[in-house]
């Protein structure tokens, strides 16, 4: 068996500095469950099939399941756990989702919500066509995608309002 | 004074009694058209903001301080003796800190005896050889390949049919088929069905086929073990606390006094979490082992091998009706695949039996082993497979004599329960029928969602609908108990699951109701052995039958103590007092208001303690009923179906959450609308083995994939279920939809199709056998 490498690697986790040492092969997620404790982002498939694992790296939504922690280096990463206001205030998408009933085991929520944070600053007013072409990578088993699309619009049409 | 009640209860088509202890009265029935305050409206999930902010701790997130992680190896052979086994190397890997095998673990049995916890044979490829505790999961993994291991392949079979046939290879000794009081199959026969079939004007008589589908919870099954002096705690993504803590007991023979279980978020079961999976006692093991706590959480490719399936069916259905369309024979024969370790076949011959009033009806089932995982409940298990066939032949006998299909259901109306010939405690099915047509007209022309540079003619439109019956009555033992604090919060606990369906919101508004407090007051707790009593597994659509008179019982007798004492403070009978939105009044005298917080502080730190259980049921079965329309777009070039529009109306008696009404039944739609177009696990037949036990290959609904959802309940309370009038609404939903839309799929092409999921590749087959015969 091949020893396995470490590296120290430098990363900001909704805006935490952290240094810590990983093993080359360390994926983000399992830097951020593992090492961290951050256990919000969630592991479904572990092989870039689902979404859940979506994480915002420097605002880009990247699978965490898919990206070496050691690339990480320097990074600003946001995960579920930091989206909401530092008072603890939920953002409008997280009050969306509960509005809407956009969960139904609430596993795949993390992703999901990471995912329609970037949509919305991508495209803050999307169509409810985009929301579902921006969102079908991102899977629920318990079926809640009407609930889901209509979160985004309601956190959508409050960003047209404020 | 407790009293033994014999009752009867159903759960997923199998009928048991039960001895239950009733100690005090019930409840009196909340009767149709009672006014609530918190029962009956649309309520945001009470733990919602746990599940939008990641602070939900599941099963897969607890790590208690210095824990372990597993991994274990498994069998890749579909039927194997295992000759040698050398753990050596795995064992001096640093970082490596327990590995367990046959070699030195216990030797429990599993199964029903079937198997062992490490058994020499192996009867799938996924069956567990050794399992390691290291301290990551990456030299977890990295030691399993070092495990050496010597098989000797045996003669396998993974194909349904042939594994019924005679000298098939043996997945065990006693046969491949499932026998019941020593006969192969599970029998059903009312009237006389050749009988029936002659006096027929029509019959349709074909073979069905449906797939071999996976549940694929987002929380994949495992647990996490501590132990603490000889006390032991398991964290396990479960739909049963007590049969986890039952299970462990028993294999590492501790008192269930020293069990605890806890499961307080769940990421989905789906029915596959019902049975106990040997990851909690591999974890106690290791735990015991190391001196340390351990976690072992399956990959999303184990989750797919092992922890359960809807089995595949061959169904040969014959049915027959007269010209004005009664039906007169239904003649049924059901070839169910269970997997290597299956002691049940699926209850497929349920619709056909219950569905539609017709006096001759003969059934046959049988459970049929084969060299793969074993199968597991999954939403409405036998009934989603059993209503595809039936609901298309029906859909072809309305077309050979003309009728409309909703006419056809409605002049097969059964009224009553042919099999146990009793009448249902209730059934508003015609109600589902008018109601799902109205909604179906009202929303006029469903809108394409074929990308709008691809419009050619052969686009084609179809509408077909079914319908549905199932159990989801629940029954006892439950039990809860309501806490009322000195401070005027409320805490109901009870150890039973939410495993996503938002049961804990539901509960939790029947106990607001019958105390008279707000929602927000109430703190219910659940997912924890050692936090509240008995409560039943999450399947079958019972929780909220079983659990909801309980906790509903437990708040009534708070609120009779709290009477009570407020009687002495406010000088006035009990009987002149109630309690709404937490504020106790004497009746007419607002001004006389209280809170409850005022109250109970009054005789210092006090706190009231109410229990409550779940009665027995009436004798009349009870069941949940609904009917569902598809439109669907197919594309005659390329066989892609597309679902536009789904509409369903169910009986589940009383709503109690609209809102969690909705989203069960659109991820009931759902579910079924994957099983009828694209979910399908897929068996290398010469090797044995899975080759799509992934999220990529076995193709689940995508948002891209979700059709414009109607929904609707018929809202009537079932007064004679159960005291709070409601049945369960978990399972009903996804049990017509594939049938509605392989309907819908016939209705657009003229074309049936026998085997679920319609693919485009069977479908383009089905067409062009229509093509060659038109031609």
């Amino acid at each position: 068996m091949q020893s396995i490498q470490r590296q120290e690697i430098q990363v900001t986790v909704n805006k935490e500095a952290y240094r810590v040492p990983v093993p080359n092969r360390r994926t983000l997620l399992d830097l951020l469950r593992q090492d961290l404790s951050l256990t919000g982002t969630k592991k479904v498939c572990d092989m870039g099939h689902c979404g859940a694992c979506t994480v915002l790296l420097d605002g880009v939504p990247v699978l965490s399941c898919l990206t070496l922690a050691v690339t990480c280096e320097g990074a600003q990463i946001t995960t579920v756990e930091g989206l909401a206001g530092p008072d603890g205030t939920l953002s409008p998408l997280q009050q969306a989702f509960i509005d809407c009933d956009g969960f139904q085991c609430g596993f795949c929520t993390p992703g999901q919500l990471v995912s329609a944070t970037a949509l919305l600053n991508d495209n803050p007013a999307p169509s409810r066509e985009e929301i579902t072409a921006y969102m079908a990578g991102n899977l629920c088993r318990c079926g809640a995608y009407s609930g889901i699309a209509d979160a985004i619009e309601q956190a959508a049409e409050q960003g047209k309002e404020a | 004074m407790a009293r033994i009640v014999k009752t009867k209860i159903e759960v997923e088509g199998r009928v048991y009694e039960e001895t239950v202890v009733v100690d005090g009265e019930e409840p009196p029935v909340w009767e149709e058209g009672r006014e609530f305050t918190q029962v009956g409206k649309p309520a945001n999930r009470v733990d919602g903001r746990e599940r939008v902010t990641g602070a939900a701790k599941y099963t897969y997130d607890v790590q208690p301080a210095g824990m372990l992680y597993a991994a274990v190896l498994r069998c890749p052979h579909p039927h194997a003796r295992l000759v040698s086994l050398d753990t050596s190397e795995a064992e001096k890997l640093p970082g490596v800190r327990a590995v367990l095998s046959k070699e030195n673990a216990p030797d429990i049995g599993w199964y029903g005896g079937a198997g062992k916890l490490f058994d020499e044979e192996l009867r799938f490829a996924g069956e567990e050889v050794a399992v390691v505790a290291a301290d990551d999961l990456d030299t977890a993994r990295d030691a399993l390949k070092l495990i050496t291991v010597e098989y000797e392949t045996l003669p396998f079979v993974t194909d349904l049919e042939a594994a019924a046939r005679p000298g098939a290879p043996q997945v065990h000794p006693q046969g491949n088929v499932l026998k019941n009081d020593g006969e192969e199959g599970e029998l059903y026969t009312r009237g006389d069905v050749d009988k029936g079939f002659k006096s027929a004007d029509v019959v349709v008589e074909a073979t069905y086929r449906t797939p071999t589908a996976l549940h694929n919870s987002f929380e994949t099954h495992g647990a996490a073990a501590a132990w603490e002096g000889d006390e032991l705690t398991i964290w396990e993504s479960t739909q049963y606390l007590f049969g986890v803590r039952g299970r462990v007991a028993t294999s590492l023979k501790v008192p269930l006094s020293k069990v605890r279980v806890i499961s307080e978020f769940m990421g989905g079961g789906f029915g596959s979490k019902g049975q106990t999976l040997k990851t909690p006692v591999l974890t106690a093991l290791l735990a015991k082992a190391t001196g340390r706590p351990v976690k072992l959480m399956l990959n999303r490719h184990e989750e797919n091998l092992l922890t359960g399936n809807r089995g595949e069916t061959v169904q040969r259905l014959k049915i027959g009706a007269k010209k004005d369309g009664t039906l007169t024979a239904i003649d049924l024969e059901v070839l169910y695949n269970m997997g290597a370790y299956g002691m049940w076949a699926g209850a497929v011959a349920g619709p056909a039996k219950e569905l539609y009033s017709c006096r001759n009806v003969r059934t046959k089932t049988l459970g049929v082993r084969t060299n793969l995982g074993t199968h597991a409940a999954f939403r409405a298990p036998g009934f989603v497979e059993g209503t595809f066939p039936l609901e298309s032949a029906v859909d072809d006998l309305c077309r050979q004599l003309n009728m409309d299909p909703v006419e056809f259901r409605k002049k097969n109306h059964a009224e009553k329960d042919q099999v146990s010939d009793s009448e249902y405690t209730a059934k508003n099915l015609l109600q589902c029928y008018d109601m799902a047509l109205e909604k179906h007209a009202e929303a006029g022309r469903a809108l394409s969602t074929a990308p709008v540079r691809y419009r050619p003619s052969n686009l084609k439109r179809g509408t077909g609908m079914a319908s549905q019956v199932w159990s989801g009555g629940g029954g006892p033992p439950a039990h809860a108990i309501v806490r009322l604090n000195s401070d005027g919060t409320v805490e109901v606990m009870c150890a039973t699951q939410d495993i996503g369906t938002g049961v804990k919101t539901a509960l939790s508004q029947v106990v607001a109701e019958e105390l008279g407090v707000l929602l927000e007051q109430v703190r219910f707790r659940l997912g924890d052995t050692q936090k509240g009593p008995f409560a039943p597994a999450s399947w079958g659509s019972i929780t909220v039958p079983s659990v909801g008179p309980a906790v509903r019982s437990a708040a009534q007798d708070a609120r009779r103590q709290l009477l009570d004492i407020a009687s002495y403070f406010f000088e006035t009978p009990a009987g002149k007092l109630e309690v709404k939105e937490g504020f106790v009044t004497i009746e007419g005298r607002e001004e006389s208001r209280r809170s409850i917080e005022e109250i109970i502080s009054e005789i210092g730190d006090y706190m009231i303690l109410g229990k409550g259980f779940r009665g027995p049921n009436p004798t009349e079965p009870l069941r949940t009923w609904g009917a569902q329309i598809a439109d669907v777009e197919v594309d005659e070039e390329t066989g892609q179906v597309r679902v536009l529009r789904v509409v369903a109306v169910h009986d589940v008696g009383r709503v109690l959450n609209p809102k969690g009404l909705s989203s069960q039944l659109y991820g009931g739609i759902l579910q079924g609308l994957g099983y009828g177009l694209t979910e399908e696990r897929r068996v290398d037949e010469h090797l044995g083995v899975v080759v799509n036990a992934n999220l990529e290959d076995y193709k689940i609904p995508t948002m891209a994939d979700a059709p414009q959802m109607l929904v609707g309940a018929v809202n009537l309370a079932d007064t004679a279920a159960n005291h709070i009038g409601s049945k369960g609404a978990g399972e009903p939903p996804i049990i017509p939809t594939a049938a509605a839309i392989a309907n819908a799929v016939y209705d657009a092409t003229g074309v049936r199709v026998y085997e679920l999921p319609i693919t485009p590749a069977r479908l383009l087959e089905a067409l062009k056998n229509r093509n060659q015969t038109e031609s």
